[in-house]
């Protein structure tokens, strides 16, 4: 049984698709982060799954029955909004119980949930506050709290730290977690922060024009990025994509940039289809934290390269390089000194790479 | 050297700017005052008419203080002389106007802002339009209406009554009450319509439950905004109605008008205070908030 399963959805605004033919599924108890720009119909989805927006085509399955058509309140989930969306006049406690009271649960129910809830997120000395007396964190926690007293199937978030300052947003991003890990409810998380995802989700579905372009664990997307746009959204500074084309003889397969001669071997890629690759035009991916100073491995590819500019930003700095005329990014400790207009050695992670065809952006 | 020169020559600037900032304050305060009492003078002269006899009126000038603190004039004003026929007097007007205005506030402010919370919360296909039409209403020209609603209001049998005088206000009233209100919801998260809808309360509920309670702002300026149209319309009350029914600015004008012995100025000045005042009361007890909705954008949670 799934919890959650989206099966062909597809929404438009008029003319304007929004989501096309969408597949998801999601197992009891997983956090799953919708990632994505913004405008590419990751808070679009999170309403349908919340059966605030309709949908055009394809169907919304909880615990495996069909809720397309049910009304939100029905559908056993809560949400939290990125405005915390409290009630502005009801205090913190009526705020809590509102949606138990529509229910018409019993007064001893509601009594005994809003003491269980606000003592496990701390705002039991609250409950009289009006929300415009809160801070941040605390509405946030409110707003966590008003869909915890519910004890919904899943947990719906849209994009809930968006609003906290900086410092705030670790430490709620901290507590988001350890409440995942306490309860292991189902959560679907919004958000365009890949900070957020990475440390969130057991599971993201990066979301670009409406269409889900990878759904995986963390590990495997940041790894084994499935196209280009991937593997350029996810990673601060993201993915060197250098532009080329395979030379394929014999038993040798290897990279040569545009207008370079060096070939860089790419024999233990794990290519998903081997035919073909001689003078195919791609783009070779590599992370800047995998362009090394020193060599750590014994299959690390030396290569010697410019660079151009150092960006010094505390525990480590940003090298630009130049690869025959491309600009290519580097990370190091920041203890190393660089020697810019300079020719210097450094070494290629080979284990770490991802190559994606030029034409299709998709991975190799 | 350089410091000194520079640091004496700061001081001149000093002076200098004191001097100009103290003209330019008095100067402030004489054009203020200036103002002020350009628009408190027709004030004082009613005020001051209204309390003197006839007799002080033919003698003095305009400005003259009066001998006397002689409400007579407000006496026959409100209640009238005693006498039968062609006794007019504002006192059954003014309930009527009262009775005219607080049904026609009520319903209009009630309509409009069930139509903004609809045209911003809920919206439909089309919902635009709507809006458009509705702010057609604003802009058309009352007198452009007036034979087909007195044709509507002969078919529906209110013709000359205060139930119709509330129905036509209550109508012309919703385009500028919806304004209002759908121009206050528009600022207020959505997401605040949603976290209801999934909390399980429905179009009403999350109305009066969340919506209301954060409107008294807009309530109070669509209210002060109302009240004021309709407490001084003349159009309308001198259209729909005559006699028995007329609204208080229609008697205020007969009374004025119609009167065929002698100009009795301190009466007329007593009756037009009288038929200003209500609206005086509601500014000053809700005026304050009325800068401050008209300008404040919603309350976020």
């Amino acid at each position: 049984m799934k919890t959650l399963k989206i099966e062909e959805l597809s929404k438009n605004f008029g003319t304007t698709e929004v989501l096309r033919k969408i597949n998801l599924e999601i197992d009891e108890g997983n956090f799953l982060v919708l990632l994505g720009p913004s405008g590419c119909g990751k808070s679009t989805l999170l309403n349908i799954i919340a059966g605030l927006e309709t949908i055009n085509e394809g169907n919304v399955f909880i615990d495996d029955y069909n809720v397309s058509k049910v009304e939100p309140k029905d559908r056993n989930i809560a949400m939290v909004f990125q405005s915390y969306a409290l009630y502005p006049s009801m205090n913190v406690k009526e705020n809590m119980i509102f949606g138990l009271k529509q229910a018409k649960t019993s007064k001893e129910k509601i009594e005994e949930q809003l003491q269980k809830v606000s003592t496990f997120l701390q705002v039991d000395k609250l409950l009289e506050r009006k929300p415009s007396q809160l801070s941040g964190g605390q509405r946030q926690r409110v707003a966590i709290g008003r869909a915890l007293v519910r004890e919904p199937r899943i947990f719906l978030f849209d994009e809930p730290l968006s609003n906290l300052d900086a410092k705030l947003r670790v430490e709620m991003r901290r507590e988001i977690k350890k409440l995942h890990q306490q309860l292991k409810t189902t959560v679907v998380y919004v958000t365009h922060d890949q900070t957020e995802a990475m440390s969130l989700g057991t599971k993201i579905a990066i979301m670009n024009h409406g269409v889900i372009q990878q759904n995986d664990t963390p590990e495997i997307i940041y790894n084994k990025p499935s196209n280009t746009f991937v593997a350029d959204f996810i990673g601060s500074p993201s993915m060197n994509l250098i532009k080329g084309k395979i030379i394929h003889n014999s038993n040798n397969i290897s990279f040569i940039a545009d207008g370079s001669t060096l070939e860089v071997p790419i024999n233990n890629y794990d290519f998903k289809e081997k035919s073909d690759l001689n003078n195919k035009e791609i783009y070779f991916g590599i992370r800047p934290e995998h362009i090394y100073f020193k060599k750590l491995n014994e299959d690390d590819f030396d290569i010697n390269l410019r660079a151009d500019l150092s960006e010094y930003i505390g525990h480590e700095q940003i090298v630009t390089l130049d690869y025959s005329n491309q600009e290519i990014l580097a990370k190091f400790p920041s203890t190393i000194k660089i020697e810019l207009e300079k020719e210097m050695k450094l070494y290629f992670d080979l284990k770490h790479t991802s190559l994606f065809d030029f034409n299709t952006k998709e991975r190799l | 050297m350089q410091d000194n020169l520079q640091s004496s020559s700061y001081k001149e600037l000093e002076q200098k700017s004191k001097y100009t900032n103290m003209f330019l304050r008095w100067f402030l305060y004489f054009v203020l005052i200036l103002f002020a009492s350009y628009f408190i003078f027709p004030l004082y002269v009613m005020v001051v008419t209204s309390l003197k006899t006839m007799e002080e009126i033919r003698q003095g000038t305009l400005l003259t203080w009066p001998s006397s603190l002689n409400f007579d004039s407000w006496l026959v004003a409100w209640g009238g002389r005693g006498y039968g026929a062609g006794d007019t007097f504002l006192r059954p007007y003014f309930w009527n106007s009262i009775k005219m205005v607080v049904p026609a506030v009520f319903f209009s402010t009630f309509i409009g802002a069930m139509t903004g919370y609809v045209l911003t919360k809920w919206r439909f296909k089309g919902d635009q339009w709507v809006f458009l039409f509705l702010l057609f209403g604003c802009f058309i020209p009352f007198q452009a209406i007036l034979l087909p609603m007195a044709r509507t209001l002969g078919t529906l049998g209110i013709s000359n009554s205060v139930v119709g005088l509330v129905l036509v206000h209550t109508v012309y009233g919703i385009p500028f009450t919806t304004l209002f209100f759908r121009n206050y919801y528009i600022s207020v998260p959505t997401e605040l319509v949603k976290a209801a809808r999934i909390d399980g309360a429905g179009f009403f509920k999350i109305f009066f439950k969340i919506l209301l309670p954060i409107s008294a702002p807009i309530i109070v300026v669509t209210v002060i905004w109302q009240f004021t149209q309709i407490w001084n319309d003349f159009l309308f009350g001198s259209t729909f109605s005559f006699g028995e029914a007329a609204p208080i600015q229609v008697a205020l004008n007969n009374m004025v008008l119609s009167s065929t012995s002698v100009k009795e100025y301190n009466v007329d000045m007593a009756s037009a205070i009288i038929a200003g005042i209500p609206t005086l009361i509601v500014y000053v007890l809700a005026g304050k908030y009325f800068i401050r909705g008209l300008t404040s954008g919603a309350v976020k949670g």
